[in-house]
């Protein structure tokens, strides 16, 4: 096994890939997601996108911020060769919305909200709260978990090289 | 940020080993162990030490009161004397102007200088109450897997060097090629392939 910090560097690229092929299923392919729980979950882009290009000496960063944004900038960017480094996620599923933000190099989750869940009024309340909320926070993260894994078989084979990356090309280069 | 605020950040870990049976017992003591210490009356600028997830002041892991249906659920409290710079400065010049007065002197030593310094801090740390910060950690045992609520890498790494102090277990951050490695189930060929990998060209 790869020493973790050496791991962590060497394969940060893996998750800025990830935040990318999922914004390209997000745009062209939303059935991928309904169809991978029955509660027929779906994604959008939220309020924030960041993306950055590694030329040989500089790094350049693209930042799409707002409501409704225009992303245009954005594929834009990938078109010059940047990748996706943090994403705002919007996760709806049977009338009940999550929204977080992940990061590529660490798939860290911050800004995470979750639905509503019941109030804690008193001591009695807080056990009951508690497993409401981990269970709230888990559906989040399993969808993640489960795309990224999704992601990685693909990532690892063949298809990735000769099926993926030709759509991934043919959306940024659409328009 | 505490797990039921209404926005938190999560870092996840995998936490490899086994506790002495019976567990709940075991983790009870490890948390009594290296639970969080007042330093308020002494000189210590910091401490890092376990606190009840519903009493972070007051801790108490009595009666497996950290236990929330299958999840253990407690915190890690970071206590930090916070001294601006520019107040350490201005004991620190008062004093030296007394020592310089005292020995008729109109300089001093270098090791004269560090000396003083350190007793104005010990000194001020005695009048300067800690500031706590809490980090609330959720373990799934049976699914050998622990949530952190903070993205804060000082407080990753206190955590990590914490638990295996105290839990004798090892905390696996979870990043893209150690979820990859570890729980996307892939082969040992699919995972040389993993290992082999490098950036992809979404250019032509």
């Amino acid at each position: 096994m790869l020493d973790v910090a050496v791991a962590y560097n060497r394969f940060k690229f893996l998750g800025d890939e990830f935040l990318t092929w999922l914004w390209f299923i997000i745009e062209n392919d939303p059935g991928y997601l309904k169809n991978m729980s029955p509660a027929k979950p779906s994604l959008e882009i939220g309020n924030r996108i960041v993306l950055e290009n590694r030329h040989q000496q500089t790094v350049e960063s693209i930042t799409i911020k707002g409501d409704d944004a225009d992303l245009e900038e954005g594929i834009l960017a990938l078109r010059k060769g940047a990748v996706v480094i943090e994403m705002n996620l919007c996760l709806k599923s049977d009338d009940q919305e999550w929204r977080f933000t992940i990061k590529g190099e660490s798939l860290n989750i911050s800004g995470f909200k979750t639905p509503f869940a019941g109030p804690v009024d008193t001591a009695e309340d807080i056990e009951g709260a508690v497993i409401e909320k981990a269970y709230l926070y888990d559906q989040a993260i399993q969808l993640i978990d489960n795309l990224f894994k999704k992601f990685t078989k693909t990532r690892i084979s063949n298809d990735w090289q000769n099926k993926v990356i030709p759509l991934i090309r043919k959306w940024i280069y659409a328009s | 940020m505490g797990l039921l605020s209404s926005s938190v950040s999560i870092t996840r870990y995998r936490v490899e080993g086994n506790l002495e049976k019976p567990v709940i017992e075991t983790v009870t003591a490890a948390l009594k162990k290296d639970s969080i210490s007042e330093i308020d009356d002494h000189a210590s600028e910091l401490t890092v030490g376990w606190t009840s997830f519903d009493n972070p002041y007051q801790p108490s892991f009595e009666g497996s009161s950290f236990v929330f249906g299958t999840y253990l659920i407690f915190s890690l409290r970071i206590d930090k004397k916070n001294i601006p710079s520019k107040i350490i400065k201005k004991y620190c010049a008062i004093e030296m102007a007394k020592k310089m007065e005292v020995t008729g002197r109109k300089y001093l030593a270098k090791n004269e200088k560090k000396m003083i310094k350190d007793h104005v801090f010990n000194v001020l740390s005695l009048r300067v109450p800690a500031t706590p910060n809490i980090y609330d950690v959720l373990w799934n045992y049976e699914d050998a897997s622990l949530w952190f609520f903070s993205n804060l890498k000082v407080a990753n790494e206190k955590l990590e060097s914490l638990f295996a102090e105290s839990m004798k277990l090892k905390l696996i951050r979870l990043f893209p090629y150690t979820i990859a490695q570890l729980t996307a189930g892939l082969s040992d060929l699919e995972l040389d392939v993993l290992a082999q990998l490098t950036p992809a060209k979404f250019t032509e």
